[in-house]
């Protein structure tokens, strides 16, 4: 349940902040906020960890980054084409790594995003070493001046809204119970007659079509794509992200890419190479200590506080 | 012989030994993987990190102190085993009664933290180190040029994951290993210290990816980030031998290796793909691996 006051609440403050914070700031946020939603889905609800998402992201990125800059497509259809990129990637992805389970699918899913990566840095089109640079940003709809960063913002904050409420409906849909239910046991799942296979490659290619999502909005925000944009550790960065807000919360995710954003828009000045060794210190403490995450962490003190003899749902 | 399989010969030759000084360098990698994650159900993301420090314990010892290459093969393994064994005191030990995805999640940010250190200290650009000088030259075998070091590299490898299948498979220690794997609370019930036995494998996984790391340091040059893509196509190798399989770790690796050689004889801008295709395709027609067991 999404209680109606505290997403409107979260509503409001989305739409006053650029004019408190840096804009451009913001849209990265949101990019790698509805980046991490994403891949919570799949992590958080279906319970299947992906270390190949970077993949996604990068993959869609510099296509939709082509159609804007090469093919000079206008820009609601380059984030068109980086979606369906992504979209296409996850089925092919998805078809080989959803046979396996557990570490075997993380290890599957980072290695066919290695591939994609060395694809990255050997074809012609993107730029190798240097990247895709200078992607222009089209008017909207053939009208709206989007160069302005507010009304840029406004417009990558109504396509997360969009990508936030998609994730909200399949959660608590009954899709997205089944989903659960393949989490929490999956032989139970398959005694009771779904057919887990097709609801974890489904739940795989929503989760890879919003990460292209994702990756097509941040092509268009820093109108810069590089390499490091389909590198592993981006597939690394997400996972910490989601971890570090709560995996199979809501707003976790959205927490968690806003912590390591902020850390690395505002320290990242200060403390140079440092800030990947922080990250590393931040998962093992995470890990050890801290798995339910912020947002999980303090769900679970509100429910114990209110009703003190239930069951503790963290995924409400 | 002028041509050979359509290419001159030194050509072809030239990138076969490649491919198996690569590959040697797979199984050793692979092979201490599987190991730690035999025991500990841990996929070591901090592997290659690893294997990195061992390069660099090497360079160390020789810049620092003066030791040369084979006394530092002798003593960084053992160093690193030490330091694998703190980590795993401290870290690890808390994690094996959780998802394993946990333990991959906790080795990845070691990792981090490892690489970053290292580039915090030397930078991104390779350190070199001398091959020792009674490897230096090579033999000529008429076909081709055999770099001597070379030769010692791939040798080195072969005794090395022999020894290592020997120890596991015939010695009481491995038969106390592998029940270990199979049925942790039963090998306790017969008195046998448990922890301590996770403890040691963790330091001879640990200590077998420093060796490599060690020999690696010549041949390829001493740099932070040495181990960073490596980690990858070296889990690709243990998805290709199958998980837990030592004897398919180290001739997935050796098998990758000289596929990826003759790739890039043939066909160079797949080289660097080249594992990751062979990877799907053993997943399409063996999905537990080549020689992995149905699960």
């Amino acid at each position: 349940m999404l209680p109606r006051t505290y997403f409107l609440a979260f509503l409001v403050l989305l739409a006053l902040l650029p004019h408190v914070l840096y804009p451009v700031f913001l849209m990265q946020l949101l990019c790698m906020a509805l980046f991490a939603c994403a891949f919570n889905l799949l992590l958080g609800y279906t319970g299947l960890l992906s270390f190949g998402h970077a993949a996604f992201l990068g993959g869609s990125a510099f296509i939709a980054g082509q159609a804007a800059k090469v093919w000079e497509l206008p820009i609601e259809l380059s984030i068109l084409a980086g979606t369906l990129t992504g979209t296409l990637l996850g089925v092919g992805f998805g078809l080989i790594a959803i046979r396996k389970q557990g570490i075997y699918f993380a290890m599957i899913t980072l290695a066919l995003a290695q591939m994609v990566f060395f694809y990255a840095l050997k074809a012609p089109f993107t730029g190798g070493e240097d990247g895709l640079q200078s992607i222009p940003r089209s008017n909207l709809f053939g009208i709206i001046d989007l160069t302005h960063e507010v009304t840029m913002y406004y417009f990558i904050l109504a396509l997360f809204l969009a990508g936030f409420l998609i994730i909200f409906r399949i959660i608590h849909s009954p899709f997205g119970q089944i989903l659960k239910s393949i989490r929490e046991n999956e032989d139970r799942a398959i005694s009771l007659g779904y057919r887990v296979d097709r609801y974890k490659l489904a739940a795989f290619i929503i989760s890879a079509a919003l990460s292209g999502l994702a990756g097509s909005m941040k092509a268009m925000v820093s109108q810069v794509v590089s390499l490091s944009d389909v590198h592993w550790s981006m597939s690394g960065t997400v996972v910490l992200m989601t971890l570090i807000g709560g995996t199979g919360t809501l707003f976790g995710p959205i927490v968690g890419a806003a912590i390591i954003v902020s850390m690395e828009h505002y320290l990242g000045e200060y403390l140079g190479s440092w800030v990947t060794i922080i990250m590393g210190v931040i998962f093992v403490i995470c890990v050890l200590t801290f798995r339910q995450g912020v947002v999980g962490e303090l769900e679970q003190r509100l429910i114990k506080r209110k009703l003190p003899f239930q069951s503790q749902d963290s995924t409400s | 012989m002028a041509e050979l399989l359509g290419m001159p010969p030194q050509l072809f030759f030239g990138q076969l030994l490649l491919g198996l000084i690569n590959g040697a360098f797979y199984a050793m990698l692979s092979l201490g993987l599987a190991i730690i994650f035999g025991m500990l159900q841990i996929v070591n993301f901090a592997h290659g990190a690893t294997y990195m420090v061992g390069a660099f314990g090497a360079w160390m010892l020789m810049n620092y102190l003066g030791i040369g290459f084979w006394p530092a093969l002798i003593l960084t393994p053992l160093i690193v085993a030490l330091l694998g064994v703190i980590l795993e005191r401290l870290v690890l030990k808390h994690l094996y009664d959780l998802d394993h995805l946990y333990g991959m999640l906790a080795t990845f940010g070691l990792a981090l933290i490892i690489e970053g250190l290292f580039r915090q200290a030397y930078g991104i650009s390779g350190l070199p180190y001398e091959i020792p000088t009674q490897l230096q030259g090579g033999t000529n075998l008429g076909f081709m040029f055999l770099p001597n070091y070379r030769a010692f590299v791939v040798l080195m490898s072969i005794i090395l994951c022999f020894g290592t299948w020997y120890l596991i498979e015939r010695t009481k220690m491995g038969m106390y290993l592998r029940a270990t794997t199979e049925n942790r609370e039963l090998v306790r019930a017969f008195g046998i210290k448990v922890p301590r036995l996770i403890t040691a494998t963790f330091a001879l996984g640990v200590g077998l990816a420093a060796f490599a790391g060690v020999m690696a340091a010549p041949i390829y040059q001493v740099n932070p980030l040495m181990g960073n893509n490596l980690i990858i196509v070296i889990f690709a190798v243990v998805v290709i031998g199958g998980m837990g399989s030592i004897l398919g770790a180290t001739l997935a690796g050796y098998l990758v290796g000289l596929v990826e050689g003759l790739t890039k004889a043939y066909y160079p801008e797949a080289s660097s793909t080249v594992v990751f295709i062979l990877m799907i395709i053993v997943l399409i027609v063996r999905p537990s691996g080549l020689f992995g067991k149905e699960q």
